[in-house]
């Protein structure tokens, strides 16, 4: 196929700039998001998180140091130091002594004090207080500066919400509950429904057609249907609100993607294959984990995806099955959900709860993606 | 007992019951019940082969007839009683349902999903198909649709928080510090709007956070759908003169009218099932109401298990015709 595009490079531009316009479009909301958790309460809500990523002019108040450590050098007492703390970066643009003209001085140049004396800051945020008697009081003067600040992130936020125990907005334990419900969740529906598959690609029986129908069906039920009656259903067998429950409620609503794709990947497989092992005396069961398990494994890792994503990232399972009145088996979507209500305003939380529990469907998003088209290929009703 | 270790003896006890089953079963028919020896060997074989697929199905079969097939029955019983205290039910006909559709809630919902129905799944396949083209003949097409892709993975939770940073609004005298203001007051808009509470335009803010994770579904079933078509079409249309328009609307699309049908279809039943992003966003204050978030007001709030049932099959309902033509190209697929 002659390259359509390639003819026309004014066309060609037109097709790389708007790719660029969508993906920025796409990436942006996320970004600003991930950047917004690496910085300070007081960052967040003073600008926006695009500035974070370029140096910034700021007006701050600074102090110099207490007049306690001056020394007296040559008959002049003398106050030296740095305003920005060791480890920040600054140029100072303007600066000043008095709230009313914070930029009445220029960098190197000299002020007269109103307590007697002089200053001098340069540009980097040294200075230098001069004065011939003794300076007094228990604080130094207040320095008005412009400053443009470098970009400054910060890890505290994820410390905060992962690690520190006592906090209430710990997701820690939430994390853990989070994983403790999905891998269960991932693993069991798979076996179920891998023989169940194989059944029905490859077994003859009545009423065969008529279950596959009704498995594709079954596909699109909302599990919305499905909360009442299994709720009574739990309670009335004793289960409860709990882990059980709630594995045992991902594993019946994965189970038609599951059977579809797996039944649809296996029917696939080499007819010959199947009846030369048949021939050869293999049983049923044989051939199934000897041959078809091990040949299926591109579905078999495309649902097990699927169903990791969808377990979770599962908000609603999770409200109605799993999390009771003590809260303790809360998992991180409810978390986050209940931050939202009452930390509304408190965006460094939110933003590092929301990574956190963004992060490891990412991790697996790319490192199995191939897998993951695939299986959305295959699993769409054609 | 933690529930990290219960969790373990979960996966240790469900995999090797699971296996077991099958195992012992399959042991069971043939070695027990009709081993394949002795006189009647060969009708002993006919039968196991008769009863042996039976076994692989029975555990899947039980798993959804019971999580998926009998609800449907139960919420149907569900939305034609009452309870009545103690703990019984009381039949009432179609009460509930009208009960239900003299609520304005009820009709708000109803209004907003089907504004959702629209333009999430027009959106999505559009946008799809859009960037499916576009990233089809660059060299970075495939790092580009990776991350148009990427917000699949995210949860709606997660993709809330992400929106609600954009939608934040802030006093007019201070910086604003969601882009979405930001670049309104940049571009001449005078006070910040609080987006989320704009009724009607709200629940387009609420649906673009789903068509912004549905776009690279779309994107990635409607790129291979583009790339099966037969060059033979396109050259040939090219040597007749088409510009790339002509040869996109006229050639590519209607060859892949079925899978952008298959696409639109399964959007669609994303929305129907919508209930997170609204629950975590709005809480469907500000007339931004669904279906799918009324009912779990109605079942988990007021305890209205009748009214809340019978927003379910309206759900339920809405469903069916995406369900029949699902089974019926399954059914002509296999034939």
């Amino acid at each position: 196929m002659s390259d359509i595009a390639g003819t026309k490079p004014a066309l060609r531009w037109v097709v790389h700039a708007s790719v660029i316009f969508l993906v920025v479009l796409w990436v942006v909301p996320t970004l600003g998001l991930l950047i917004s958790s690496f910085r300070t309460a007081d960052q967040i809500a003073t600008s926006g998180w695009w500035r974070s990523l370029f140096p910034s002019e700021q007006n701050l108040t600074l102090r110099s140091a207490a007049p306690e450590t001056q020394v007296l050098d040559n008959g002049v007492y003398v106050i030296e130091g740095q305003l920005f703390g060791d480890d920040q970066q600054a140029t100072i643009s303007k600066w000043g002594i008095s709230s009313r003209d914070v930029g009445a001085f220029e960098p190197g140049q000299t002020a007269e004090l109103r307590r007697g004396g002089t200053i001098t800051v340069s540009a980097d945020g040294e200075y230098r207080m001069e004065n011939t008697e003794e300076f007094t009081g228990n604080r130094g003067p207040r320095i008005f500066v412009t400053a443009e600040l470098p970009p400054e992130f910060t890890f505290d936020n994820y410390q905060k919400v992962l690690l520190d125990q006592s906090s209430t907005d710990s997701m820690g334990k939430a994390f853990f509950n989070t994983l403790t419900v999905t891998i269960p969740a991932t693993i069991i529906p798979i076996l179920v429904a891998a023989f169940a598959a194989y059944a029905l690609a490859w077994m003859d029986f009545p009423g065969r057609a008529l279950l596959i129908a009704a498995v594709v069906g079954l596909l699109v039920v909302p599990l919305q249907l499905a909360l009442i009656p299994l709720l009574k259903f739990h309670l009335n067998i004793g289960i409860g609100k709990g882990y059980l429950g709630v594995w045992l409620a991902h594993t019946g609503f994965g189970m038609p993607l599951a059977i579809y794709l797996l039944r649809n990947y296996m029917a696939g497989l080499p007819r010959d294959l199947i009846e030369n092992a048949r021939v050869d005396g293999a049983t049923e069961f044989q051939i199934f984990t000897k041959l078809i398990l091990p040949l299926s494994f591109p579905a078999l890792a495309s649902f097990a995806i699927f169903q990791f994503l969808w377990t979770w990232n599962d908000l609603l399972v999770a409200k109605v099955f799993l999390i009771d009145a003590t809260g303790q088996t809360t998992v991180m979507t409810n978390r986050i959900v209940e931050l939202l209500g009452t930390r509304g305003g408190n965006w460094e939380i939110l933003a590092t709860a929301a990574f956190v529990s963004i992060f490891v469907p990412l991790v697996v998003f790319f490192a199995m993606q191939k897998y993951l088209v695939r299986g959305l290929l295959a699993g769409s009703v054609k | 007992m933690t529930p990290a270790l219960q969790g373990l003896l979960t996966i240790a006890i469900g995999v090797s019951g699971c296996v077991g089953y099958f195992y012992l079963s399959n042991q069971f028919i043939d070695k027990v019940l009709f081993p394949p020896r002795g006189p009647n060997a060969g009708r002993n074989i006919n039968r196991a082969n008769i009863i042996r697929p039976w076994l692989f199905l029975f555990p899947a079969m039980a798993a959804l007839g019971l999580y998926l097939a009998y609800p449907v029955v139960e919420t149907l019983r569900l939305s034609l009683t009452e309870r009545v205290p103690g703990g019984s039910y009381r039949w009432v006909g179609l009460d509930n349902y009208v009960q239900m559709a003299a609520e304005p809630k009820f009709w708000e919902a109803m209004r907003n999903n089907m504004l959702w129905l629209i333009v999430v799944p027009a959106m999505s396949t559009a946008f799809g198909l859009l960037v499916a083209q576009l990233t089809d003949r660059i060299r970075w097409g495939n790092f580009a649709k990776s991350l148009i892709f990427m917000p699949m993975a995210i949860s709606f939770v997660g993709a809330s928080v992400i929106w609600k940073l954009v939608y934040d609004s802030r006093p007019a005298e201070q910086d604003q510090i969601g882009i979405l203001n930001a670049l309104y007051i940049f571009f001449g808009g005078t006070d910040p709007q609080t987006w989320l509470t704009l009724p009607f335009w709200n629940s387009l803010f609420l649906m673009v956070v789903l068509i912004w994770i549905q776009t690279g579904f779309a994107m990635v079933i409607l790129s291979a759908a583009l790339r099966g078509i037969p060059e033979e079409t396109i050259e040939a249309a090219i040597l007749d003169g088409a510009n790339p328009f002509q040869i996109f609307f006229k050639i590519k699309v209607p060859q892949i009218k079925t899978t952008i049908l298959v696409v639109w279809t399964t959007i669609t039943i994303t929305v129907l099932k919508v209930f997170d992003i609204v629950f975590a966003m709005t809480n469907g204050q500000w007339e931004t109401q669904v279906l799918a978030n009324y009912m779990y007001d109605k079942l988990f709030r007021a305890n209205d298990w009748g009214v809340g049932s019978a927003s379910a099959m309206v759900i339920m309902l809405l469903v069916a015709p995406i369900l029949v033509w699902n089974v019926r190209n399954a059914r002509k697929e296999m034939e």
